[in-house]
């Protein structure tokens, strides 16, 4: 067991590797009851949220979830998010742990120009469950009463499990197939249980935090405190695709226009290790031996058996091809910008966000 | 876990055991639990020359680095290569297959400074 964010848990239930394979192959499920999640309602909400993020939710519609980021008056990250649009007076976001606490302070600070805007703090009151796998729709399908097929990548539904209510959605922080469920927080162990004791013959395993990083790394979704943070814009986190600067006023749009013009210095890129050698956070990229970046993720890819890591380099060095350096205990480890992700995604694609990713970072 | 009484120990968790002229070296039990999945080993060229508690090498796991200390002074002889294609070998079989080098000891009375397995476990249980 680990401290994240003041919560105690589990690096591993059985084994990283193992519990990696599973999700990729079969199915896990996840206890992300530390996910934050926040709720903005009132008259003005949608105009409120729009002014918060970049990204223009002028197409957002009701069971539709949106993916986008708190920004600061510099562009840099506050917090990534999701956003469900329940109605169009109200929004439920899902935060970040460690950052629920302070995107609330800073969207209620935001708020105190707006009238008929209210924010509240829901993360007590909800448990978060995910079901991630090629066998997920059809282990869920045993306990949803909704008909699961009938539910895009990024909708949501709110319906029940066992008659406990829950809200649905089928996303994810894996790149495979799967489902969130927002519980509360008293029925949340519940579930957990019941999806537990009828998951075993679709090869059900409890993942930890360890193979949670693992499978996000290998679809290069960004970790927030490590590959974006309050000093790094999307466009240099290659997130440009959720920035749409002609959309109106929104807080960061005066920095991203002018980081636009000047040209975005940096990037974040994908690096591989050509032979031998693993990649850790803080670990130097080198470009003939001189330091270039820092490694902001790194580890063993279970499904390729490389060496992958995440890591801001100067833009001239960011194509994909580009021979890099890493230094793994002072040794100059040869390393390569690749296409990301760098392993394909499973998702069921009906909405733009992955393709965007692909397409942002060539 | 399992800690054999015929092994020695030290506190960052290695074990050794002389075995003719050299004392073998390993991770315990323990250590290869708290790694988890291990998935590189880096160990010494034979020759190199360690003083006790010198870093030998480095075992990764998917989550972390480890470095390995030497129990002894003395000379290296011989490594254990099959870790370089199969690393799970430690996890598998900490005492055995899983062994990591050999030390030609500078002073086999070395060996008897270090822990026993009723002194290690103590040092696990305190939460070291």
């Amino acid at each position: 067991m680990v401290d994240f964010a003041g919560w105690s848990m589990p690096v591993q239930y059985s084994s990283i590797l193992e519990e990696h394979k599973a999700v990729r192959e079969k199915v896990g499920i996840f206890d992300i009851s530390h996910m934050g999640e926040l709720e903005i309602k009132g008259a003005r909400a949608r105009e409120f949220l729009s002014y918060l993020i970049p990204s223009d939710i002028s197409n957002l519609a009701e069971g539709h979830v949106q993916y986008s980021a708190l920004l600061n008056e510099k562009g840099g990250i506050i917090d990534d998010l999701l956003i469900y649009m329940i109605a169009p007076n109200r929004y439920f976001l899902c935060v970040n742990a460690s950052n629920a606490r302070k995107d609330f302070e800073w969207i209620s600070g935001q708020a105190v120009g707006f009238t008929d805007v209210e924010v509240a703090d829901l993360s007590r009151d909800y448990g978060m469950l995910s079901i991630q796998g090629p066998n997920a729709e059809s282990l869920l399908g045993q306990f949803a009463s909704y008909p699961l097929s009938k539910l895009g990548y990024y909708q949501f539904v709110t319906t029940t499990i066992d008659e406990t209510n829950i809200l649905l959605s089928r996303t994810g922080y894996t790149g495979e197939d799967g489902f969130e469920l927002y519980i509360s927080w008293r029925d949340t162990p519940l579930i957990w249980e019941r999806i537990m004791s009828r998951g075993k013959s679709f090869g059900l395993k409890p993942i930890g935090l360890g193979a949670r990083d693992t499978l996000r790394l290998e679809m290069r979704y960004p970790l927030h405190g490590h590959d974006i943070n309050e000093e790094t814009t999307p466009l240099e986190a290659g997130l440009g695709w959720i920035v749409k600067l002609d959309k109106g006023d929104f807080l960061g749009k005066e920095a991203l226009v002018r980081q636009k013009q000047e040209g975005i210095k940096r990037k974040l890129v994908g690096i591989e290790i050509v032979d031998k050698g693993i990649p850790r956070e803080g670990y130097a990229i080198l470009r003939h031996g001189e330091k270039v970046g820092a490694v902001t993720s790194g580890t063993l890819s279970p499904t390729l058996n490389k060496g992958i890591a995440l890591g801001y380099v100067p833009t001239e060095l960011s194509a994909v091809g580009t021979t890099l350096g890493i230094d793994i205990r002072g040794k100059d480890t040869e390393a390569v910008v690749v296409k990301t992700p760098f392993v394909s995604s499973k998702v069921k694609k009906q909405q733009e966000p992955e393709k965007a990713i692909i397409a942002e970072d060539k | 876990m399992n800690f054999p009484d015929k092994l020695k120990y030290t506190k960052d968790h290695e074990w050794a055991k002389l075995d003719g002229d050299v004392v073998v070296v390993g991770i315990s039990d323990f250590a290869q639990h708290e790694l988890g999945d291990i998935v590189f080993v880096e160990l010494p060229a034979v020759g190199k020359k360690l003083a006790a508690g010198d870093t030998f090498g480095v075992a990764e796991s998917v989550k972390t680095v480890s470095d390995l200390y030497s129990p002894v002074a003395g000379e290296v002889m011989e490594i254990n290569a099959e870790l370089e294609t199969a690393p799970e070998k430690v996890n598998k079989d900490c005492y055995g297959a899983g062994w990591m080098v050999k030390i030609k000891p500078a002073n086999k009375g070395d060996l008897d400074s270090l822990l026993s397995a009723s002194s290690y476990k103590a040092v696990v249980s305190a939460g070291h």
